[in-house]
């Protein structure tokens, strides 16, 4: 077991196959299996190297259950090892078929940082709206991840870095909503 | 499974592994017994040593409650609640400067200089006194030596004072196996993972910090979710906002302001920490000074010192909340709730505790003990003894680096599962550059000037190359520990780089070395100490066994000449027991064991024959 080097990819140091969709509770078991064989605390009187090996492996271990067990972090993984450039690209730009209730919401919050209560109202309602698109973009993920299994290609990877960076602008309208409203 | 085997593999023969939990007020050691951790009493029958150290004029540290004493009696030789000094700048503790009776010498940077008696010391130093304290009393408790630790530290700790906390363990000669997060370690003490597979929030409201901590055990393993908290909020704030309003309410009285008087503040101060420990049992006391022939009595309910300390409790509730949005739980899904530290044995506080987490908190164990006794249990899955349990904690705080415009970049997100790692790649900015600064950061706000500097390190002897083709790659490790490990790699030549760390705040490993050093010539004495100690004990166990066969028949066998031989040598013996000298302590008991060897024989003879009538009678 402690021979060369652990294993730098996170789907393998799990021992799994790479898949955009993934079974949580699966990946769990074999996280806390792989944590009691290979934590420090597990080879604390063993030698210096074998002890190396360990934190070694119990790091990237728990880098990669981090960035696994959460669909949007797991995808981020994936499109980063497949050479795309996900982070500083994202645009600040409006998507477009969003202009209008993303200016109403804007309203909205401005008004009722204002004290308006009735602006209150308005902000609730864009809020159960942009939270059903959120649902709707999970939902049309997950189809991506099943298609990108069965057929692993660049455009499927494509098509869901765009779909990443909307239900990244989204879920930063509903943050800043339901602050507004907390 | 079972619980404990003993290993008889080919690795290294288990060292005796205590637990150590080194408190603000108060610390404690402990080790696994077979099945279960157990705290270690001192000389004094009490396991809790304050965490106080005196410097007498001459002679060596006093330590523990004798030290306590001298807090009144020479209070500018004598100091407590250095905890909060450690890992830390002096711009850092001006808040406790207000409040406590440090001394802080000129020179204090980079680590703090204490002056007691017209000496200096370090936090880290006088923490070594309480370890060394705990050390020696672990060794006469299991009559072996013992050099390796598990020290608990609040989770909240930054990498600074992690790092001072080992060093003090270094310095007081334990090897420290590993640092602990308290909270962690209580859990580990409750051993919650027997009765169920569910979600712990561990509230920890010590002497001068809170932890809050929310868990997720499953079969063994102990995977801390979240962490929060405040290393400067505990116990000590209750005990100094009731000074405060004593001494004023005595100025007022009196018509003498004491808050200068160390002797009176001292005196002051242990009668009010005497007041708020009986409010948690009474609903009102008496806070009782006297001093120069002058007394001052003041009733004080439990209403009042309630709304007294209700702002301060209060402020253990964001942390709480925080903790609980991080690991993504709603105090309902919370299953039990453990209490640790003194302070929450106040009612208020348990009704803070109940009131927001809605469920009624674990008080079975002594949250005075509990800490120690985790500890201990981690001691014992480091040396093997203990197979089933796991524990998975986190970094409390993200570890950063510094961008352009004094902005942080962060590497590693704070309540990441340690060890935890990340890497990046940096290059020259000008043409033939051999060296790159880096500066690290600790903390959750974007710019650096907001967070905690860690370490700064000069990336050397880059080949020179034309700006912006070297690359160098950093690795940034956290340890188990919760300490930043740091390496580097030419990319291009794939060489290791050297990388020497220069921490912001603490000891250089130099300095760690020298005091190191320092305790060697001191460790002479302590040995031999210990071994007249371990004599003692020796000639405790010979002594009380001839005074018993004295009352044998068999003594009326001996001749009166070899009775006076028996009574000359155990005067002998208990001239040497009262010296110094080990050596002749072993001869004088080598004499008596000789002088009564015939005594031994005719006993033993009389227990066969009576063995043997004992048979016949039987059959």
């Amino acid at each position: 077991m402690f021979s060369g080097p652990p294993p730098s990819d996170y789907f393998a140091i799990f021992g799994i196959e790479k898949k955009l969709a993934l079974d949580v509770e699966d990946l769990q078991r074999r996280f806390y299996d792989n944590s009691r064989a290979w934590h420090p605390d597990r080879h604390a009187r063993a030698g210096a190297e074998q002890l190396a090996y360990a934190e070694e492996a119990s790091a990237t271990l728990n880098d990669a259950w981090r960035a696994l067990r959460d669909p949007v972090t797991r995808a981020e993984y994936v499109l980063k090892a497949e050479g795309f450039n996900i982070g500083e690209q994202r645009g600040r730009d409006v998507p477009p078929e969003l202009l209008e209730e993303v200016f109403a919401l804007n309203m909205a919050l401005e008004e009722a940082r204002e004290g308006d209560a009735q602006a209150k109202d308005d902000v609730a309602a864009s809020l159960a709206k942009f939270e059903g698109l959120l649902r709707e973009i999970d939902a049309e993920r997950d189809r991506i991840f099943q298609a990108y299994d069965a057929n692993p290609n660049r455009e499927t990877l494509a098509g869901l870095r765009a779909l990443l960076n909307r239900r990244k602008y989204i879920q930063n309208l509903v943050r800043d909503a339901r602050a507004a409203l907390a | 499974m079972s619980l404990f085997q003993i290993d008889f593999g080919n690795e290294d023969k288990p060292h005796k592994v205590v637990g150590i939990d080194l408190g603000t007020t108060n610390s404690l050691v402990a080790f696994m017994d077979l099945t279960a951790p157990k705290v270690i009493p001192g000389p004094d029958g009490n396991p809790i040593v304050p965490s106080v150290v005196s410097i007498p004029e001459h002679g060596e540290p006093i330590v523990g409650s004798a030290a306590m004493s001298r807090l009144i009696s020479h209070p500018d030789r004598t100091i407590y609640s250095v905890k909060r000094l450690m890992g830390r700048g002096v711009a850092d503790v001006q808040e406790e400067l207000k409040l406590f009776p440090f001394h802080i010498a000129a020179g204090s940077e980079s680590v703090i200089q204490l002056e007691l008696g017209g000496k200096r010391f370090t936090p880290p130093g006088i923490s070594a006194q309480v370890l060394r304290q705990l050390k020696k009393n672990a060794e006469t408790y299991l009559g072996e030596s013992v050099d390796h630790a598990v020290i608990t530290v609040p989770a909240y700790f930054n990498d600074a004072q992690r790092q001072a906390t080992k060093d003090a363990g270094r310095i007081a000669g334990l090897q420290v196996m590993r640092l602990v997060n308290e909270p962690t370690a209580a859990a580990l003490a409750y051993g919650l993972d027997k009765r169920n597979n569910g979600i712990v929030a561990v509230y920890d409201l010590g002497g001068g910090t809170f932890d809050i901590s929310i868990l997720k055990l499953h079969d063994g393993i102990f995977e801390v979710l979240a962490t929060n908290g405040d290393t400067h909020l505990g116990g000590d704030d209750f005990d100094n906002l009731l000074l405060r309003v004593a001494l004023e309410d005595i100025a007022s009285e009196w018509g003498v302001d004491l808050s200068g008087d160390q002797v009176a503040v001292q005196t002051l101060r242990r009668a009010v920490i005497d007041a708020k420990h009986q409010l948690s049992t009474l609903a009102a006391t008496t806070i009782a000074f006297h001093y120069q022939g002058r007394a001052y009595r003041r009733e004080l309910t439990r209403d009042v010192l309630e709304k007294l300390i209700t702002p301060i409790v209060n402020k253990t509730l964001g942390p709480c909340r925080s903790c609980m949005a991080d690991a993504g739980v709603t105090p309902e899904q919370i299953d039990e709730v453990v209490l640790v530290g003194g302070s929450t044995r106040i009612p208020l506080v348990r009704q803070a505790v109940r009131a927001l987490f809605k469920a009624e908190p674990h008080t079975e164990l002594n949250p005075d003990e509990v800490v120690a006794m985790g500890a201990a249990v981690q001691a014992g899955i480091l040396s093997g003894h203990v197979h089933d349990k796991l524990l998975l904690d986190v970094t409390p705080l993200s570890l950063g680096i510094e961008t352009m415009g004094g902005v942080v970049s962060k590497l590693i997100h704070r309540n990441s599962t340690i060890p935890a790692t990340a890497a990046e790649t940096f290059t020259t900015a000008v043409d033939g550059q051999r060296n790159v600064l880096i500066h690290v950061v600790q903390g959750e706000r974007e710019m650096v000037r907001d967070c905690r500097s860690l370490a700064r390190f000069d990336l050397k002897d880059i080949d020179p190359v034309p700006a912006g083709m070297a690359k160098i790659e950093v690795r940034f490790l956290i340890d188990a520990n919760g300490i930043l490990n740091v390496s580097a790699k030419d990319l291009r030549t794939g060489k290791e780089q050297t990388v020497e760390v220069k921490p912001s705040y603490g000891l250089s490993d130099e300095q760690v070395e020298a005091m190191i050093l320092e305790s060697f010539a001191k460790a002479e004495e302590d040995f031999n100490e210990r071994q007249v100690r371990e004599a003692r004990v020796e000639a405790d166990r010979i002594l009380n066994a001839v005074d018993k066969a004295k009352g044998d028949d068999a003594y009326m066998e001996l001749s009166d000449a070899e009775r006076a031989t028996v009574d000359n040598s155990i005067a002998e013996l208990l001239l040497a027991y009262h010296g110094e000298n080990h050596h002749l302590i072993l001869d004088k008991m080598e004499a008596l064991n000789k002088a009564t060897m015939k005594l031994a024989e005719l006993m033993m003879n009389t227990a066969v024959r009576g063995a043997l009538k004992g048979t016949k009678i039987d059959a």
